[in-house]
Formats: structure tokens, C-alpha cells, sequence
């Protein structure tokens, strides 16, 4: 025997079935091998042949991919960045990244859908949304979008929708605006067919075809200026005038909104979240009451539950392209939960005096470091600064070069430029900065300079900070969440006073069909909080990030050869930015080929609302394509239809296995089809969990693919973000990827950009890495064969009770199931939604409800869970069956049920005033068999309606006395 | 579930209805089409005074579940618009066919309604006996 240092390995801790539990399932199913199983569920014509997977690891123990991550990370250099752009230093307290970033109960959370157990980081959500209203001025925000550039193309978009003169397309861009945001603001606009313009204050001018205007606050110079002179004149022509604005300069300057802005946008990275290489972060959106029905994202809003308590939930969800599909205005689908979350509490942590202080200091030791550059002979302009100082100088190389030496990166200006060829450098002071440092950067600049510079002349000038613009001038965020937990006892209590009401996979499983609520391990998660990851600068120079380029290198063959397709870009920050950057490399291969009459998408009736949505945004015309009666692509429809488009067919775009959770039988075929017109086929890889290392995209025909890393590789789902979903491409079209420049792209090339950093979410791709590296090929695979026998195990459990809505072949479904309840309402009056939140009761998380389907539930059990948590769960369904059943024969009312009534509180259970037609053992422990952790729903049913009805999504001072007298009385 | 299905009304394929009064047509969705929606928290409806064809769109109305535009079943005029259902939109939940109306419009002259189909028709289309 070899002597093996390693000898555990990580796939087994991943697996939730046991050698002999999978076993029991593959007999009830009637097979002996996985192998066999597995071979009778996926087509014969797409099943890859093993040992094709060159390029991916052997699995191996979790010490031992930690050990290797640890020398890549070493390869990262570690400086102070002062770089800024959008990108800052700061410090997460320990008390949150303790109890939040590295809490399981935070971070596998999902999206709070069922909000009865979510009303915890809803809560926390909810304080995000007041946090930027109270910092903007604005009396609505969202709860997050994914980055500052996107989320300045989102109020471009709102504009858009928004305008009065349906014929004006130009959008007025400010110098002040980043190059980066203006790359992706181009990439939105092109394909709307919207014009942007560059302006500064001396230049604007506004006509009838202008809709609007976005400035920035600070400038990408680092000066700031009064915007009013914007805004009334914008406002007379209906212009809808938008403003990027940094949150902690906004913490001094007066409410953007108070300027008669209609928009702000920005992003809350420096309240206390790592930079990590780029992302994640949360951006906000905060806009006027008359944008409310058209404000991308998700909202938190506040509505009562069934017992009159006080709640949250998701409002508004009819804005959001799930659905309506191609007319929203967006397609963005998720949030950034965790790092909004994070911002909050750093907020909470501060409070609005410690907020102001930070934003002073910073504020005072730029003018600091202003009066020494002075000193030293550089020529200073009179303009305001908050925090930001550009300087051009004959000596920037040498600035750069030992600046660099001492451990600082400097901005190099002009932006794009290398160190060599740079003309001048900026400083960006952050929350880290302090008077050593800045001493040290003007004592090496003067040694550059062989200059002698006396530090003692200079003097901390706290009068007249930011004069020339207006200030903030009365009180904000005085709210009690910002007083009450200033002690760390308090605020360790109120996080998990929150995370307590939150149902999370510490839990128990979470089935969430064509979501994959897999494991997010302790080993993968690590090495998120590591300094030589998490403090990157994402416009760092190269050499200094040779670890995150070993990672992203690795995972890009890694995940290139699991999809089988040539190249992957990590630019996107979700799926629905894979999709677009994916359908963006369609649109410009076939400019880029003169081929413009290419612009028609087909997206079967089956597929999810984002597909749609992206297209439209792509420029791409949407024709629908039926489904068969087994919930199939209908082949004689899409034939039909690709006939007579045949010169105008650019894409379709599929989900396999499809939203229905079968494996279509014909996916080569439709392939082909499209091939032969001369389009591409887009998989959209929500449902790649059954399909990593048993069968390849790029084989069976695909050529461009998104991959959900928060879904198949274990980035975790955050309680609705982030994720991470980057694009894989073909041969074909690897020339057409997202790119990335610090200089604006010219309106006639096909760059573009779908974020605000190269490679997008940065930080989390370790998460990815790991878990590729600790399974390894056979892990993979395993997988992937557990997922898919979980599912049909569920199926073969259940099928006796409900019925399976859509099987493929051999009658087996893919690693998700649906069960229809369409019939439910005129048996019982009940509907699916009941059953949704009866699961609550038992202890589950609802699988996904009413989708691809109305009134049914799709089930993903994934491979993590083990047979006991799986049987579990069909004991509540079949338990569930006979519930429904004594319902139907009126053994209680249809009003007045366990189900009806679902889910039951400990409040309603501990009443003496129990009045229900069944016991409180029913309502409440309803299995046989007792179970030790009863989770506990913390209100009774919600009513969406009211909350919708009467929009509230942030705490006002009014509402939060009120609160506090109810609370005393 | 039991609908009303008023016989005065005529019905059009997308659930709106059509009831002629005084020579105009007031114009609202079915009770069934309101059960499909669910919980209804909007309503937005064009404004007076324009004039539409057969099959335009004249308003939004959303549920917490969905989103459904409304398509005038004749071409006309809008001279009314119901505004108590704007502002409160449970109007249109309680009372589609009665209080909840949308629009009123005045048709073209030698406007046809036959093509609409009458309450039994409507009914067993949508809910079959």
C-alpha cells in the first residue's frame, strides 16, 4: 500500500447517500449500478464516454486543496490599493464577519420567496433599503443590484421606460462618470438602439431627444460639483435625470434627492466589504415614488400576516421579468442578500455618527495629503474633493514605481495607462488610511522628487471641509436599529434574533427545483475571508495577481471541458448577465459578419422568464416555440418556425434538461435544426446538475452555455445572492466574449462589458475551485448520478399519491420532479401555495411553486441530502396527501384546515384560545415520529396583497416611534 | 368555484366584457378573469379622450401574481375611465362585473358586437359544466 498523507476524501463528506442508501434506492428504482441507472435516464446519443475529461483533477481530501489554494493565493501580492474607481479599503467588524459573512444560517439561505421563514435577513434587507433612503433622500430603494455599472444601466433602462417623448433615445453621460460604467452603460444602450453622449458642466445642452442624464458624485477626477444646474432644466423637458453617487461622500453632502435628482445609483462596497479582486458587492437603486412600478430588482415591503403581525416580503413582484418576461425592463433575477446584508449591519455598526466620522477623516486627510503635494510643488486646482486627488506629473513612472516598491498602488493615470508610459497618479484615502500613511506616500513622493518636505508645517485643517457644496444639514439614520446595538452583545443578539426566524439548509433540505440547494462546505467557504484573496484591488497590476489568475486559469479549463465548449468569461455576476453577455456574443459574431438580419431569438413557452427578458435586451426579436403535451419542445412548431425565419434565426435558447426536468429525448435533432439555418443554440445552465460529467453541452450540439456556480459549484445562494454565472462559448465565438477597459470603448466596435470589474464576482470563484478540486472527475459524476437518483426516487415514492406531471425516458425524470396540484382547488378550494407553506410545518422549505407550471411543485433534492432527510420529506408528503384527502371528504372545513391554516405559529399554539377543528399535535408535530428541532415559522400566513396595495420599503422616523410605543405598551 | 356570468354581457376571447348602455359601452373584465389573477394591487387605465381600434391595449392590471394588459373588444372613443378602481383596486376584486368596470367607451358608428360571444358561450368556455 502507498503511504498516502491524504486519506479522506472530500466527495464523500459531499454525498449525502451512503454506499448502502443508494443501494435501497437504486433497487426500489430496479437497477443494481448507478452506472446502469444513469446510462437508462440520459439519451444514448449525448452520454459522454469517460476519460474525456482530461483536464479535470483527481479528487482529494479537503486539507489538501486547502494547502494547494494557499500557495495560489500566496501568488497574489498583497499592497495598500488607494486606486479607488468604485473600489476601496475598508474593515468589516469582526462581530459581522463573524456572525454573518462566515455563518451558515446567513449564507445558505435562499431567496426569501416564502417569506413566513425569511423574515430575518427580510428584516435585514429592509434595513439595507432604509440605510439608502435615508443616505439619498429618496423614498424608495431596492434591496441591491449587482455592481455600480449595472446598476447605472438600470436607471438608464428606467429613464427609458420612463420618458415622456417616446422618440428621444439620447442619454446624456458625464465626464464625471467612470470609463468603466460608460462600457457597460454602452452595452446596454446599443442594443435598445440608445445614443449616449458625453457632457460636462460646460456642454450641456438638452433638446427633445434626450430622456436623460447621469452624472457622478465624486467625479472620476475625484472633484465633486453642485448638480442643480442639471436638474431644473432637465425637469421642464420630462428628462429623468440620474446621479452615481458614493455612499460614504453622500454620508457628508446633501441628500442627492434634495437636488432634485430623480435616480441614485451606487455602490455600497466600502461599507465594510472586502474588495476581493472586483465583487461581490451590493449596488443600491434609490429613486422618486412616480419610478415605483418600474424600479428593477427586488424590494422588501412591509404587509400584515393572517394574525395581524407586522411582516415582510418581496413586494411588487409583477415588475420583475419572472413575470413579464420579454416586456420587463430588466432582466436582472437576483441580488447581492449577502454583501446588502453586510453593508447594513456595517451601517447599524457605526451609526450615523460613526458613519460621519469615518467620512470626515477621510475627508481631512485627503486635504492633508493635498496640502503636503502642494508643498511639494504640484499644482493643486481649487476644485472640491472629497476623497480623491488626480496629479500629473513627468515623474509619474517613478511615483508609480516606488510607490509600488513600498507596498502602494497608485490610480494610474491617464486611466489604462501602464506605469511606464503614466502621465500622473491619484490617491484615493479610505476608511484605512491614517496620518502615518499618508506621511510615508508624501515622504516617498518627495524622495522621488529629491525634495525635503517638513511634515510638521502641515497642518489637519478641519475648517472649511468640502466648501463650495452643499451639506447635509439635519440628522440622519436616527432610527432606533441604529442606536439600539451599539454594545457587541447587542448586536450579536439581534443577528441572531434575525437569523433564527430564517429557515436555511442548517435546517433541514431545501428542494428547490432548478435552484440545486447543494452543500456549500465549510473547506469551499474558507478561503473567502483570506486576506491574500479578499483584499485585491481589481485594477491592481498584473504581476500582483498571479494566484487569482492561477484560480480563474484552472477553473476556466476545468469548466470549459465539463461543458465542452472552448473558452468561459467570469465577467457576468449571475445567470442573467451569462445570458446576456452569452447573447451579446451572438449578436456582435453576426455583426461582425454583416449578417444583421440575424434578429430573431426562439425561446421555448417552457423556459424561465429571464430568457426572454435578456434577449430583449440583447436587441434580439422573441419567438415563442411551443411545448408538446410531455412538456417537450414542440418539434413540428420549431420546425415551422425556423422555416420561416430561416435568414433571421440568430439563437435558441434552451434549458436542458429542460424546465420541466426531463431530459428531451430530441435534443440533438433540434440542434441540428438550428445549425443548419446557421444560428446557435444557447443552453441556459440552470439544470447543468444533472449533466456535469455524464454528458457535454458542446457535444450535443450547444455553443454558448451559462454555468450557475451558485448552483451546480457550490457557491452558496446567500439568501438571494450572489451569484456568479459565467459564459462559456465555442471556437466560433471566443472572439466576441465580454472584455474589459479603463478607457471608453468606441460606439462603433463590438467590445462590451456586462460589469464593472474583469472578472466579476472575483472573490467567490475560490468556492468553485475548491469544490471542482476536492471532487474531482469521479466525484463529479457521482455527483451528478446521485442528484438524478434522488429525484427519481422521489418521484417513485411519491407517485402513488400525486401526479408526476412530465417524465422522459423510461419513464425516469432528470434530478427534479413536478408534481401537479392543478386539480387541488376544485377538490379542496386549497391551492398550491397551502401545501407550500404546510411543508413549513413539517419542517421543509417548500420546493419551487407553480413554476414552469402553475399549481404545481417542481422538487431538486440534489446530492447532498441523505436518505433519511429524503425519506423525511416524503413521509410530510405523503402525510400531506392524507391531509388533503380528509379535506376533500369533509373531515374538516375547506376553510378551516391544517393546510388552509398552515403555517401554524408557536404563538397560536401556546393561545388558550385554540379554537380550530384539529389539535395543536396535528397542526404542529404532524409526523409520527417526534422531531427534536421543530422549526418555528415566526408569523402566520402573509398577506401579499395588502403589502402591495400600500408600498412601504424603508423604516421612516415616524413609523419607528410608532413601533417603539406599540412595543412599550 | 362558481362564477356569475351576468346574461346581459357580452364576452370577448381575452375576459373582458362588454355591456351596452345609453348607446356606449361600458367595458371591464370577467369574474372568472379576476379569480385567475389573484389578489389584484393595480390597476392603471388609459385616459379619457382617446380614441382606440379594436384590440388596443387600454390598461394594466396586475395581481401579486401576475400581469395582464386589457384589449378593447370594439373601437372607440374612452370617455369615462373608472378612477375609485384606480385608487382602490379591491373594488375590481369584490364587484367585476358591477362596480369594478373599467372604461366606457363611445364605438364607430355601426359598431359589431357578434363576433363577442354571449354569456353561456363565454361560460362554457372558460368553465365548462
Amino acid at each position: 500500500m502507498k503511504f498516502e498523507k491524504f486519506t479522506d476524501f472530500f466527495i464523500n463528506r459531499h454525498l449525502g447517500l451512503k454506499e448502502k442508501d443508494q443501494k435501497i434506492m437504486l433497487n426500489k428504482l430496479g437497477f443494481d449500478e448507478i452506472q446502469d441507472f444513469v446510462a437508462d435516464v440520459i439519451p444514448k446519443d449525448i452520454q459522454t464516454k469517460t476519460n474525456e475529461y482530461s483536464s479535470l483533477p483527481v479528487g482529494c481530501s479537503e486539507d489538501k486543496a486547502t494547502n494547494e489554494l494557499k500557495n495560489i493565493a500566496d501568488l497574489n501580492h498583497i499592497k495598500r490599493s488607494l486606486i479607488g474607481l468604485g473600489y476601496y479599503g475598508t474593515y468589516l467588524p469582526e462581530v459581522i464577519k463573524r456572525h454573518i459573512l462566515e455563518n451558515p444560517r446567513w449564507y445558505t439561505a435562499y431567496t426569501p420567496y416564502q417569506a413566513e421563514i425569511s423574515q430575518g435577513r427580510l428584516e435585514a434587507l429592509f434595513n439595507f433599503q432604509t440605510v439608502i433612503c435615508e443616505l439619498t433622500g429618496f423614498p424608495l430603494a431596492n434591496s441591491s443590484l449587482l455592481d455600480e455599472g449595472t446598476a447605472a444601466s438600470e436607471a438608464m433602462s428606467v429613464a427609458y421606460a420612463a420618458r415622456e417623448n417616446k422618440a428621444s433615445n439620447v442619454f446624456l453621460v458625464h465626464e464625471s462618470v467612470y470609463n468603466h460604467t460608460f462600457n457597460v452603460l454602452l452595452t446596454r444602450a446599443r442594443p435598445l438602439g440608445i445614443i449616449l453622449k458625453r457632457f460636462s458642466n460646460d456642454t450641456f445642452a438638452i433638446n427633445e431627444s434626450v430622456f436623460g442624464t447621469l452624472i457622478q458624485l465624486p467625479a472620476q477626477n475625484g472633484e465633486l460639483f453642485d448638480p442643480s444646474f442639471l436638474t431644473s432644466k432637465s425637469h421642464k423637458l420630462g428628462i429623468v435625470t440620474c446621479a452615481v453617487i458614493d455612499p460614504l461622500a453622500q454620508v457628508l453632502i446633501k441628500p442627492i434627492a434634495q437636488f432634485g435628482l430623480d435616480i441614485a445609483v451606487g455602490s455600497m462596497q466600502r461599507f465594510g466589504v472586502p474588495i476581493g479582486y472586483g465583487g461581490p458587492h451590493a449596488a443600491f437603486f434609490a429613486c422618486k415614488d412616480k419610478f415605483k412600478r418600474l424600479i428593477p430588482g427586488r424590494i422588501v415591503g412591509e404587509t400584515i400576516s393572517k394574525d395581524g403581525e407586522k411582516s415582510l416580503r418581496l413586494a411588487l413582484q409583477t415588475r420583475e421579468q419572472h413575470i413579464r418576461r420579454e416586456k420587463a425592463t430588466s432582466n436582472i433575477c437576483t441580488s447581492q442578500s449577502l454583501l446588502a446584508i453586510i453593508s447594513s449591519f456595517y451601517a447599524i455598526y457605526h451609526g450615523s455618527e460613526g458613519l460621519t466620522k469615518i467620512a470626515q477623516r477621510v475627508s481631512l486627510l485627503r486635504k492633508y495629503l493635498e496640502s503636503g503635494l502642494f508643498e511639494l510643488g504640484f499644482q493643486i486646482n481649487n476644485a472640491i474633493r472629497f476623497d480623491s486627488i488626480d496629479i500629473y506629473s513627468e515623474n509619474a513612472p517613478y511615483i508609480h514605481k516606488e510607490a509600488v516598491r513600498k507596498g502602494y498602488n497608485l490610480r494610474i493615470l491617464p486611466l489604462g495607462a501602464t506605469i511606464e508610459n503614466s502621465l500622473g497618479f491619484g490617491i484615493s484615502i479610505d476608511e484605512l488610511t491614517d496620518l502615518d500613511e499618508i506621511q510615508e506616500l508624501l515622504i516617498l513622493i518627495s524622495n522621488v522628487l529629491q525634495k525635503r518636505i517638513n511634515l510638521n508645517a502641515l497642518v489637519l485643517d478641519e475648517m472649511s471641509l468640502l466648501e463650495g457644496i452643499p451639506l447635509r444639514e439635519s440628522k440622519f439614520m436616527q432610527q432606533s436599529i441604529f442606536e439600539d446595538f451599539q454594545s457587541e452583545t447587542d448586536l450579536m443578539r439581534y443577528i441572531y434574533y434575525l437569523s433564527e426566524k430564517d429557515f436555511s439548509l442548517v435546517d433541514g433540505m431545501i428542494p428547490l427545483g432548478s435552484c440545486t440547494m447543494k452543500l456549500n462546505s465549510a473547506a469551499e467557504l474558507n478561503p473567502i475571508s483570506w486576506q491574500k484573496l479578499s483584499s485585491i484591488h481589481p485594477f491592481a497590476p498584473k504581476n500582483q495577481v498571479l494566484g487569482y489568475s492561477k484560480v480563474i486559469s484552472d477553473l476556466e479549463s476545468w469548466l470549459g471541458d465539463i461543458v465542452g465548449l472552448d473558452a468561459v468569461s467570469f465577467q457576468p455576476n449571475a445567470g442573467s448577465q451569462g445570458e446576456f453577455a452569452g447573447l451579446m456574443a451572438i449578436k456582435s459574431y453576426f455583426s461582425a459578419n454583416n449578417k444583421l438580419s440575424r434578429k430573431k431569438c426562439l425561446i421555448p413557452k417552457s423556459a424561465h422568464g429571464t430568457n426572454p427578458a435578456s434577449a430583449v435586451m440583447a436587441g434580439f426579436e422573441v419567438v415563442t416555440i411551443n411545448c408538446d403535451k410531455h412538456g417537450n419542445i414542440d418539434f413540428d412548431d420549431l420546425t415551422e418556425k425556423i422555416n420561416l425565419y430561416s435568414n433571421e434565426v440568430a439563437a435558441l435558447m434552451l434549458t436542458y434538461p429542460s424546465t420541466h426536468g426531463v431530459f428531451e429525448l430530441k435534443i440533438k435533432d433540434i440542434c441540428d435544426l438550428i445549425h443548419d439555418v446557421g444560428a446557435f443554440v444557447y443552453l441556459d445552465g440552470a439544470n447543468l446538475n444533472a449533466q456535469v460529467g455524464l454528458c457535454k453541452p458542446g457535444e450535443y450540439g450547444i455553443d454558448v452555455c451559462h454555468l450557475n456556480l451558485h448552483k451546480t459549484f457550490c457557491i452558496p445562494h446567500g439568501g438571494g445572492g450572489p451569484g456568479v454565472g459565467p459564459v462559456a462559448v465555442s471556437k466560433e465565438l471566443k472572439a466576441y466574449l465580454p472584455t474589459f477597459s479603463m478607457q471608453e470603448f468606441s460606439p462603433c466596435d463590438l467590445n462590451f462589458s456586462v460589469s464593472s470589474a474583469l472578472h466579476g464576482s472575483a472573490s467567490i470563484l475560490p468556492i468553485s475551485w475548491m469544490y471542482i478540486r476536492m471532487t474531482g472527475y469521479e466525484g463529479l459524476k457521482k455527483a451528478s448520478s446521485n442528484a438524478i437518483l434522488a429525484a427519481n426516487y422521489i418521484a417513485k415514492i411519491l407517485q402513488n399519491k400525486f401526479k408526476i406531471l412530465y417524465r422522459g425516458k423510461n419513464n425516469f425524470v432528470a434530478h427534479e420532479c413536478i408534481l401537479d396540484f392543478r386539480d387541488l382547488k376544485q377538490r379542496t378550494g386549497l391551492g398550491v401555495n397551502d401545501i407550500a407553506k404546510r411543508l413549513i410545518d413539517y419542517n421543509f422549505h417548500a420546493p419551487t411553486v407553480s413554476w414552469p407550471v402553475a399549481e404545481t411543485i417542481m422538487i431538486e433534492p440534489t446530492e447532498s441530502e441523505s436518505l433519511t432527510e429524503i425519506e423525511r420529506f416524503c413521509q410530510a408528503m405523503l402525510l400531506i396527501a392524507e391531509e388533503i384527502h380528509e379535506i376533500e371528504n369533509n373531515l374538516y372545513p375547506k376553510d378551516n384546515n391544517v393546510i388552509s391554516n398552515s403555517p401554524h405559529t408557536l404563538e397560536q399554539l401556546i393561545s388558550d384560545n385554540w379554537l380550530r377543528p384539529y389539535t395543536k399535535e396535528k397542526a404542529a408535530y404532524p409526523y409520527k415520529n417526534k422531531l427534536i428541532n421543530k422549526f418555528w415559522s415566526s408569523v402566520s400566513r402573509i398577506d401579499n396583497a395588502y403589502g402591495d396595495r400600500n408600498l412601504v420599503c424603508s423604516c421612516s422616523l415616524q413609523d419607528d416611534q410608532v413601533f417603539d410605543e406599540k412595543k412599550c405598551a | 368555484m362558481t362564477y356569475k356570468f351576468p346574461k346581459n354581457l357580452k364576452y370577448a376571447d381575452t375576459h373582458e366584457y362588454v355591456k351596452v348602455e345609453n348607446g356606449c359601452l361600458k367595458i371591464g373584465i370577467s369574474e372568472f378573469a379576476v379569480d385567475q389573477l389573484g389578489d389584484i394591487v393595480f390597476v392603471d387605465l388609459l385616459q379619457k379622450g382617446q380614441t382606440l381600434k379594436k384590440g388596443d391595449n387600454f390598461g394594466t392590471i396586475e395581481s401579486v401574481k401576475a400581469v395582464e394588459e386589457v384589449y378593447l373588444p370594439a373601437s372607440g372613443e374612452i370617455i369615462d375611465t373608472n378612477d375609485s378602481v384606480i385608487e382602490n383596486p379591491e373594488i375590481l376584486q369584490k364587484d367585476p362585473v358591477g362596480e369594478g368596470w373599467l372604461v366606457v367607451i363611445r364605438p364607430d358608428k355601426g359598431f359589431e358586437l357578434e363576433e363577442l360571444m354571449d354569456s353561456d358561450q363565454y361560460q362554457s368556455k372558460v368553465a365548462p359544466k
